[in-house]
């Protein structure tokens, strides 16, 4: 247990200083999450969204199947994109493995559950209270789809930042497809892992430091984001 | 809107012998009904005696367990008609956005929509507020507001199942005027209400129905004065206000 409080000053340092491998670290793992978050939602509220409000056979199935999916082993999620994009794999043509495109693959695939659970229960909720109405007016199950999801964008997109929280957050599927290679795969939950069990505890802690406080603001913005929701929209 | 759409004759419409069960409750009973789309007809009756059910299933949002739905154009659901809930779900966008959303939705093109919102909105008297969050206008604001959506489709037949049932009676009172102009413009109204007063003033016949069956349909004038059957007659005289209360051989 070397000095905890040392390691934190010179992580305090190493953020305040604009540590030029810090930020590129954090840059690439912003951007990974952000591109999974954003492919994520494009997939996972209208799916979420047309579960709510259509009937069709299957569609318990579909239900309890999506709740379970937000359990998904990540490790298994990342074993299971390495094998299919590995050279031997049938994707492994396109030689994305050990890129970040198979980082964002990965996260997607964990990030669309949750996504399209949270969305789910959203409209579904809300569907109880617009479906007589909508139906009057002669909108289809298809078509409400898309007003379900632009009337409820503010609880969606509080949907969409826990999206984004838990592909930023994620590290055994990103470590299995990503490899963490220094300057092309490293992110920072990664870097984490692998600079905490090499005992190099400042660059672990500056990163952990950093990636607490992305997901507190990200909290505190969906926060405001609903007071100003209510306040506009009643 | 002064001129509802001539498409295909749609009336009558000719329910007969409609049941409606709902969770092992027989909500309607072997209702027989036909409107020729000319009166304001209003069904009158003690509440959970069925009228919502009634006019949901004219309107086609609750298919009959058993019995017959007959529009004249031979049409499941025309769109010539439209019905207003006694809470009107509006969507999160301004006043005006939301009439123009009605109209899309039924295919109306966008120059179009813009000239028909700006009539409806204008018409309920809420032009001030067109701008406006639809969700932050007051309880009778929206219901005006609810109404002049349904009014911009042009619809021939328009249900308004308690249309007034959640407002103060100022704002009962305006609702009330933008309905006698709806009927004035044209259409037929179809209106429910345990308001006896509000029935009184809006109705040229009175649908009665107690239990799930209509008991009496008679002309406005001559319910009020002289009921056709005893249940009427207590429920004039305030013996049937709320069902459950009042003693029922179902209850």
């Amino acid at each position: 247990m070397q000095d905890i409080a040392g390691s934190l000053a010179l992580a305090l340092r190493l953020v305040a200083g604009g540590d030029p491998e810090l930020w590129s670290i954090v840059a690439l793992s912003l951007e990974v999450s952000l591109a999974s978050a954003l492919l994520a939602c494009a997939l996972g509220l209208p799916l979420g969204a047309l579960v709510a409000v259509r009937e069709f056979p299957g569609r318990r199935g579909l239900v309890v199947m999506l709740n379970a999916l937000l359990g998904l082993p990540s490790v298994v999620v990342g074993l299971v994109v390495y094998l299919l994009l590995s050279r031997a794999g049938p994707l492994g043509s396109m030689g994305i493995l050990f890129t970040p495109g198979a980082i964002v693959i990965a996260q997607t695939i964990l990030v669309i559950p949750l996504v399209a659970a949270l969305s789910r229960q959203f409209v579904e909720d809300a569907w109880l209270e617009y479906r007589e109405q909508l139906t009057s007016l002669g909108v289809t199950p298809l078509r409400a789809v898309p007003t379900m999801l632009v009337d409820l964008r503010i609880p969606l997109l509080t949907v969409a930042l826990a999206g984004f929280g838990r592909a930023a957050s994620e590290v055994g599927a990103v470590m299995i497809v990503g490899g963490n290679i220094e300057g092309v795969t490293r992110v920072m939950t990664t870097t984490i892992a692998l600079e905490t069990s090499k005992g190099d505890l400042p660059l672990a802690l500056a990163l952990g430091v950093i990636l607490l406080a992305i997901v507190v603001s990200l909290n505190a913005l969906a926060y405001g984001l609903r007071e100003w929701a209510v306040k506009r929209h009643g | 809107m002064a001129e509802p759409s001539q498409r295909s004759e749609m009336f009558p419409l000719e329910a007969r012998a409609i049941t409606v069960r709902l969770g092992g409750h027989t909500a309607l009973d072997r209702v027989d009904l036909t409107l020729d789309g000319r009166r304001r007809i209003v069904v009158l009756g003690a509440n959970g005696a069925g009228k919502s059910v009634l006019l949901r299933t004219l309107h086609g949002l609750i298919a009959p367990t058993s019995g017959t739905l007959e529009w004249a154009c031979s049409s499941v659901r025309p769109a010539d008609q439209a019905m207003v809930f006694q809470r009107p779900v509006l969507l999160r966008r301004t006043a005006l956005a939301n009439i123009d959303y009605a109209l899309a939705v039924n295919g109306v093109g966008e120059v179009e929509r813009e000239t028909r919102a700006r009539e409806a909105i204008e018409r309920v008297g809420l032009a001030a507020v067109a701008g406006r969050q639809a969700r932050v206008l007051s309880g009778g604001e929206q219901q005006r507001l609810a109404l002049a959506r349904a009014w911009s489709l042009r619809p021939r037949l328009m249900f308004l199942d308690e249309p007034t049932a959640s407002l103060d009676p100022f704002a009962a009172a305006e609702v009330e005027r933008v309905i006698a102009e709806i009927h004035a413009a044209g259409t037929a109204i179809v209106l429910s209400t345990h308001v006896l007063g509000f029935a009184r003033r809006i109705a040229d016949e009175i649908v009665f129905i107690h239990e799930g069956r209509v008991v009496e349909r008679t002309p406005a004038d001559r319910f009020f004065t002289r009921p056709q059957t005893m249940e009427a007659a207590r429920f004039l005289k305030g013996e049937l206000p709320w069902n459950g209360i009042a003693p029922s051989p179902v209850a």
